[in-house]
């Protein structure tokens, strides 16, 4: 489990993490939403342990991050797979080379094992005949994939996945969000996600944290996101007219 | 105060470089593709340029000698030294500074900014150490470059002079081997290690540390020219005063 009490961040006069307290559980998709600007991308930055927070701990499996060593930190960091909003993948090398670079950087195995294992996972993300390709050669929803791929080759404890479906089609975005929930409950991983898109928290959303400018608002599941009468939740998940209309329909089925 | 705090983050920065170390058989890859990019990738622009200062440098001063009293073999002389002391070393550095300091920055700040360096301190790498150790010790073998453009240089001064009919090849070779202080070489190749990890660390430090898009990069890169720029003549100065001064 990932625990985080009462973390605070910064910058200058901004303060953009407000006092949050939250957990993470082993085998569901957690996504942290909320608009722009609402401070997700230094929570997860923070939860990867990329910014340093000005106070509050963040606990994986009881190791308190801020309290660990150099050494320990690299261990836990080999536990962590990320899938970047822009995919990240490095573009001077293909991508096998890009998903055996962490095996490649970590581990002693040989280059057939390591090839064998980059089959595994490709294969498991879908992906088939793109292992000598750049990652310019790819389309978005091929990046995504491979970015999994890397992501998953270590086998890690957590997964981390910045907007993991932006600047994709819609039919890409289910299939990439469906592949994730399906790779959490596979290895039995706490998959973090950072999100503003509906439909992933429709299709995906087993823990909804919520943030409004820095302060986690609402925290609850998909199903609870539709009951609930938090004003800031109902003005960000009803703010299209598809899911105003969606409401609407609960509400009158339920009377 | 600004200026105060990017020279402590660089001392930092370099500090950092040398820290947890990436794997050996990685690193011997990443230093031979640094080796090939910055300084094989670079011969050729030096030779060009050297061989046209030489020339250059030949024909000013063949021209500048109108007494008679003068002996022609100070052409040669005047060549080498120019060439030894400043041009090879400093003037082929500060172009260097653009040439290879404006890629070091453009790929460092693009990896930057498409989250290849958050990509990598996820996964546990030591980043700095991972994209500036292997520039440095690439550029290591800078004073290679140096000797050849030295060399190159005064053959262009050589050829220039012979062509022009200002003196002839023995006067020249004559003036070459004049009061020659052996020192002198050591001095510039002391120069040019320096100037070769200015080269190395001062655009990666604008590259690495920079925020923004791709338009950045590109401000980047610059402003990276001008501040290499600057070390480097700072450095020479430096030098200069303490090893011959």
């Amino acid at each position: 489990m990932i625990e985080v009490k009462n973390l605070n961040k910064s910058f200058g006069d901004a303060h953009v993490l407000k006092g949050i307290t939250t957990s993470f559980e082993k085998g569901k998709t957690n996504l942290i939403i909320g608009q722009s600007g609402s401070g997700k991308t230094v929570f997860m930055k923070c939860l990867l342990g990329l910014v340093v927070p000005d106070s509050g701990t963040i606990s994986y499996d009881g190791r308190i991050f801020s309290k660990l060593s150099d050494r320990e930190k690299r261990d836990l960091r080999q536990d962590m797979g990320m899938v970047f909003q822009g995919s990240a993948l490095f573009d001077s090398m293909t991508v096998e080379e890009n998903i055996m670079f962490p095996m490649d950087m970590f581990t002693q195995q040989s280059h057939s094992e390591m090839e064998d294992r980059v089959n595994t996972v490709l294969k498991r993300v879908n992906l088939v005949n793109a292992h000598k390709k750049y990652p310019a050669e790819l389309s978005g929803g091929m990046q995504k994939r491979v970015a999994i791929a890397r992501a998953i080759v270590m086998n890690p404890k957590y997964l981390f996945c910045d907007e993991p479906n932006s600047g994709l089609d819609p039919k890409t975005a289910i299939l990439i969000d469906n592949l994730i929930q399906e790779i959490t409950k596979e290895y039995d991983i706490i998959t973090v996600i950072n999100s503003h898109d509906m439909n992933s928290v429709m299709e995906i959303g087993e823990k909804i944290v919520f943030l409004q400018h820095g302060i986690k608002e609402w925290e609850g599941t998909k199903d609870e996101i539709f009951k609930t009468d938090n004003e800031a939740v109902t003005n960000f998940v009803y703010s299209s007219e598809l899911f105003k209309k969606v409401r609407q329909m609960y509400i009158e089925e339920r009377d | 105060m600004k200026y105060i705090s990017s020279i402590g983050s660089y001392s930092i920065m370099v500090r950092e470089v040398f820290k947890k170390p990436t794997k050996w058989s990685i690193m011997k890859s990443l230093i031979l593709k640094e080796i090939d990019e910055l300084i094989y990738g670079s011969m050729g622009i030096v030779i060009f340029i050297s061989v046209f200062i030489g020339g250059v440098v030949a024909i000013q001063t063949a021209l500048n000698l109108t007494n008679p009293l003068i002996p022609k073999d100070l052409i040669g002389f005047a060549t080498r030294q120019s060439v030894i002391l400043e041009f090879a070393p400093t003037f082929t550095s500060i172009i260097m500074a653009g040439k290879v300091g404006s890629y070091i920055t453009s790929s460092i700040g693009t990896m930057r900014v498409t989250e290849q360096i958050d990509a990598l301190e996820v996964m546990g790498v030591n980043s700095l150490n991972y994209l500036v150790f292997p520039k440095i010790i690439a550029m290591l073998f800078y004073p290679f470059v140096i000797a050849i453009s030295m060399y190159v240089g005064i053959f262009g001064g050589l050829v220039a002079n012979t062509l022009g009919n200002y003196s002839t090849s023995t006067e020249f070779i004559q003036g070459i081997q004049l009061d020659f202080i052996p020192f002198h070489v050591t001095y510039s190749f002391i120069k040019s290690v320096v100037f070769a990890f200015i080269i190395a660390t001062v655009p990666s430090f604008h590259g690495y540390y920079m925020k923004g898009g791709a338009l950045d990069v590109g401000k980047a890169s610059t402003t990276a020219f001008v501040w290499t720029s600057v070390v480097i003549i700072i450095s020479n100065f430096v030098l200069t005063q303490l090893l011959l001064g």
